[in-house]
């Protein structure tokens, strides 16, 4: 009983580990749509982490702590995804470091195609 | 032995959303500040359990359920709102 919760408080303490890597991510990265990738894909792991710690910790809580799981696991990248879209159609700039933009190239294909056939 | 453990963790979940307030506080553009909202929320899903297993009530894990459906419903409708298809 007691090592369970040395090791539900060792996988907390790494989750921890991950949401501090997200929230360094945020800060350093050179535009918008790498923060995004860089923020949502560690939260997503560090507050699942977290959860699964406190829910190893607490067995009686385990029932409602996967259900919270299984909803993070479904909407976090749903809302990611929703965000950089926005922000694409919303004319944000990307950095200079960008080599492809395939949403823009698609774009542009498709007003061409429009053109020759009106 | 391992409460101090959970107590660090909950120190570096605290160190997190002071360097995601400073993007917050900085960030260029609305996206910047709404995927710094995004996870702020995200991660006080994370400290309210903490803070659950804390004060030993059961009971703070629905608050967590409720947060992170209103923070999802939240960004969605923001989201919406910068492509104009609202």
């Amino acid at each position: 009983m007691e090592t369970l919760k040395i090791i539900g408080a060792l996988v907390t303490l790494i989750g921890s580990l991950f949401i501090l890597l997200a929230a360094v991510g945020l800060l350093r990265m050179p535009d918008i749509y790498n923060r995004i990738q860089a923020g949502t894909k560690a939260s997503t792991l560090g507050s699942i982490l977290t959860l699964l710690g406190i829910g190893l910790y607490h067995p009686e809580w385990l029932l409602k702590i996967g259900l919270l799981i299984i909803f993070i696991l479904i909407s976090n990248p749903v809302s990611s995804h929703v965000l950089g879209r926005a922000a694409h159609f919303a004319g944000i700039p990307l950095t200079k470091k960008t080599h492809i933009d395939q949403l823009r190239q698609d774009k542009e294909k498709n007003s061409g195609k429009n053109q020759i056939e009106s | 032995m391992a409460d101090t453990i959970l107590q660090i963790a909950m120190g570096i979940i605290g160190l997190s959303f002071l360097l995601v307030t400073v993007r917050f506080i900085l960030g260029n553009t609305v996206v910047d500040r709404v995927v710094a909202l995004d996870i702020l929320t995200i991660s006080s899903i994370g400290l309210i359990a903490l803070l659950a297993h804390y004060f030993g009530r059961g009971i703070y894990i629905d608050v967590s359920i409720v947060y992170a459906i209103l923070s999802f419903i939240g960004v969605i409708i923001i989201a919406k709102h910068l492509e104009k298809s609202l």
